[in-house]
């Protein structure tokens, strides 16, 4: 750093500080962002990160504390002058208007009268550029998470601003299209355009950041040059202890264990025009071990887990079999009565009820497995009992809220997360399918949840984890399929897959052909 | 074909107020807010504008204190929806009630006197040629405001960037604050569009339909108009359709009746009723237009988080 320090700071956060009730988000935040840098922001869930990048954005105002843009003090009390000054923001809950298309979408954060059509081109070509293609005449209700944030990433470009805040991008990407999104970066970096990085994955931010401010529990607890430090630093400040690393011990015998999960010649029809048929899907999990399916997002996975789970029954009833007998017939509460459990990717809304509190969402998931503990006679629920439960999975998976009993809207991602992979764990399934076990989710907590996972199969259940977190596939998978464009390939054991034949099968590589693009490429 | 003619002119008379005011819920609708006191909008539209039409002696002036008794009486609404978040139901419902007395008690005065009519267009040449000439061009100026108003309505959600950012926020005020929408601002301006709307289709029935003032004149006109809405899946060609099977089929019925035709007076009175609703079932069937015209946010309150 010169002399002319403060001519640097594109933005200087002094003393922000933000409570609700008797909470404080937000303590005392000093931050400052050079021109051109990319800082990062790292903290655990409920540590402060979102509540601030809010208040810089303009849709929380701070109780006190200032804001400095380029040397001058600024009051930011909107979205609208928050944009006017420079600044974009890439949303983790997208901000996306799903009955749009996606040109439309992002027409609506631009302030120029130039017609949709011109937007789109711009977009179109800018999404190719950066290597995020999009489809801008798409209509965002049938695209995957993963295309929604290639949406507001592309919207956020398209602005020009001064400094991009972006919340966890890459958690939808594969690793080459992360590597684009990168250099992305790194163009916009050597522009002079500043970037507020906001991820949980410590080597991402090692690799591409310059500084990096920790929050902890609403407040700062450390600067530091994240080159300079390792993963496991990073993490204990994050967190303020070590991060228990995650164990995966072999697998025994596995080839002869029983099969509990049977996917057999599973297909189906897209469901509307712009979602994306299965064909052919045959998969086998065994007790005692966890397959991970990989797979860019919007290949397939989201309509293969509404297929397993029985949101979508099939016509074949021997697509899918759960414990030797057919099920693909079945609801969900028949898939679960024969001792499945399912969590789902879309936690408001499909994994939980968002306004019903979490002992009501206990008893909407569990009344017909768990009747007996549950309903008493004449079909009277037993709240005692259901609040019993809810605590138990509350402390098992430490969960923390605000109240005894809270909505489930009112948790954070990751900790609503924990409550619903815990509400189904409590259960001891044997048969246990998840879509996206920790998408958003801290490092504390997600290492929590794959440990959890890990012994669920070791005591004998079967697991299979659908992840857009490469990272994640490999610390805990005993074999790794990759679904792309509803086809799956076959399970490749961990022992022989790497990031590169994983990756190249996500790009749609003939499955026997992924060595040989590798030595080719 | 002078018969024809009148028939078609009495089903024009008819649809006019139902299409008026449903073009304006609809743009209300559209912004995310459910209006139920289209009714009571639309009684105060049609008290205020027979009494100052009546006081002056000037139908337009009528005209005028309709369309501004409606917006006025709309921003109750707004005030109480909007700024001070109440449930929009309830506070719909209590619009319509509050109108429909405080119409009664203003119209005291005004029960079995002469109004002033709005006269009909009368361009020569053109009113007095045969058949299309009437239809065209000799009718009263509401109608003829109806259809500009449809058009530019369709012109403005579909066409223009603010209509598209008034269709964001109907679908998300969440995402559309997030954006640095003003969300509020936009909702006030829609609903009082909508007031404004249904105060003229109330003027149209004390200035134009019936020009005299009589308690309840709107009859339900405000709640056919909110179904309309709905069952035209928020689509403006679609309430422009339904309010003109309405009037036909109502206007119908009702010359079915005076024929004397054997069929009980109740049944055919539930015709226009009926025709309506599966004629917009009919053409609103493709699931995925009506997912992307239907407001998401339609009927919750927003507060911004600060």
């Amino acid at each position: 750093m010169s002399a002319n320090q403060d001519d640097a700071n594109l933005l200087e956060v002094r003393g922000l500080t933000k409570t609700f009730g008797t909470l404080t988000a937000c303590d005392d935040i000093d931050l400052t962002v050079a021109k051109g840098e990319i800082h990062a922001l790292l903290g655990e869930n409920g540590a402060g990160k979102s509540t601030l990048v809010k208040m810089l954005f303009g849709t929380l105002e701070p109780n006190s504390g200032e804001i400095f843009w380029n040397g001058q003090a600024v009051t930011i009390t909107n979205p609208g002058f928050a944009k006017k000054l420079g600044i974009g923001m890439v949303f983790q809950h997208f901000s996306l208007f799903e009955a749009l298309t996606a040109a439309e979408n992002i027409a609506l954060s631009l302030d120029d009268g130039s017609p949709i059509s011109t937007i789109a081109a711009k977009a179109r070509a800018l999404s190719y550029s950066y290597g995020l293609p999009l489809d801008p005449q798409s209509l965002v209700g049938d695209l995957s998470v993963g295309e929604r944030q290639r949406i507001e990433i592309i919207r956020c470009l398209l602005q020009t601003p001064q400094l991009i805040i972006l919340d966890e991008p890459t958690s939808v990407l594969t690793p080459q299209e992360a590597d684009k999104l990168f250099e992305t970066l790194e163009r916009l970096r050597s522009e002079g355009k500043s970037i507020l990085y906001i991820s949980h994955r410590l080597e991402e931010v090692k690799r591409i950041c310059d500084r990096a401010t920790v929050l902890r529990h609403g407040k700062v607890v450390g600067h530091c040059n994240p080159r300079k430090e390792t993963a496991a630093s990073l993490a204990r400040m994050m967190v303020g202890n070590d991060v228990q690393a995650v164990v995966r011990a072999p697998a025994q015998g596995i080839e002869t264990a029983q099969p509990l999960l049977e996917i057999c010649a599973l297909s189906r029809k897209p469901a509307t025009p712009f979602s994306i048929p299965l064909r052919n899907i045959n998969l086998t999990v065994r007790a005692g071990e966890v397959i991970g399916i990989a797979g860019v997002a919007g290949n397939g996975q989201g309509e293969f887990f509404e297929s397993v789970s029985g949101e979508v029954p099939q016509q074949d009833a021997a697509s899918v079999r759960i414990r030797g007998k057919d099920a693909g017939g079945l609801s969900i509460t028949g898939r679960r009565l024969m001792g499945a459990a399912f969590v789902p990717e879309e936690r408001l809304g499909h994994g939980a009820a968002p306004r019903m509190k979490l002992s009501e969402n206990l008893l909407l998931s569990r009344h017909a497995t768990d009747g007996k503990v549950f309903v008493g006679a004449g079909g009277m629920v037993k709240s005692d009992a259901i609040y019993a439960a809810a605590q138990r999975i509350i402390k098992a998976m430490d969960v923390r809220k605000s109240a005894a009993d809270p909505e489930a809207a009112a948790l954070s991602g990751g900790n609503l997360q924990k409550f619903i992979v815990g509400r189904e764990l409590d259960r001891r399934p044997s048969v246990m399918v998840v879509n996206q076990p920790t998408w958003g989710v801290d490092a504390g907590a997600a290492a929590h949840i794959r440990q959890t996972l890990i012994e669920l199969a070791r005591s004998g259940s079967a697991v299979l984890v659908i992840s857009q977190d490469l990272d994640e596939l490999f610390e805990i998978s005993d074999a790794i399929a990759v679904m792309h464009n509803g086809e799956l390939s076959k399970p490749l054991p961990i022992a022989e897959a790497t990031f590169e034949k994983i990756g190249l099968l996500m790009g749609g590589a003939e499955p026997g052909h992924a060595e040989h693009a590798l030595e080719t490429s | 074909m002078d018969i024809t003619v009148n028939i078609l002119l009495t089903i024009a008379t008819a649809a006019t107020p139902l299409l008026i005011a449903a073009i304006g819920e609809l743009v209300v609708e559209r912004s995310g807010v459910l209006n139920l006191g289209v009714e009571g909008m639309m009684i105060m539209g049609a008290v205020g504008g027979f009494g100052a039409g009546y006081l002056t002696g000037s139908p337009w002036i009528g005209l005028l204190a309709a369309i501004a008794l409606g917006a006025v009486f709309s921003l109750l609404f707004a005030v109480m929806t909007l700024s001070l978040a109440t449930n929009q139901v309830a506070t719909g419902l209590s619009l319509t009630l509050l109108g429909l007395g405080l119409s009664g008690m203003m119209g005291t005065s005004f029960v079995g006197q002469p109004g002033a009519r709005l006269p009909n267009l009368d361009i020569p040449g053109l009113t007095a040629m045969p058949v299309i000439g009437r239809l065209l061009f000799g009718q009263d100026p509401i109608f003829y405001i109806s259809i500009a108003l449809t058009a530019a309505v369709m012109w403005f959600l579909f066409k223009t960037r603010t209509g598209l950012t008034l269709r964001s926020i109907g679908d998300s005020h969440t995402s559309a604050h997030a954006l640095g929408i003003e969300v509020i601002r936009y909702r006030y301006l829609a609903v009082i569009f909508g007031g404004a709307c249904a105060g003229l289709a109330g003027g149209h029935l004390s200035l134009v339909y019936t020009p005299q003032w009589v308690e309840n004149m709107t009859a339900g006109r405000g709640w056919i108009a909110l179904a309309l809405v709905v069952f035209a899946s928020w689509r403006p060609w679609r309430v422009l359709a339904g309010a003109y099977i309405f009037g036909a089929v109502w206007i119908g019925q009702l010359h079915a009746q005076a024929f004397g035709i054997p069929v009980p007076s109740q049944l055919l009175s539930s015709l226009p009723y009926l025709a309506t609703i599966v004629v917009l079932v009919l053409i609103s069937r493709n699931k995925r237009l009506t997912m992307m015209n239907t407001p998401a946010s339609l009927g919750q309150p927003f507060v911004p988080d600060r």
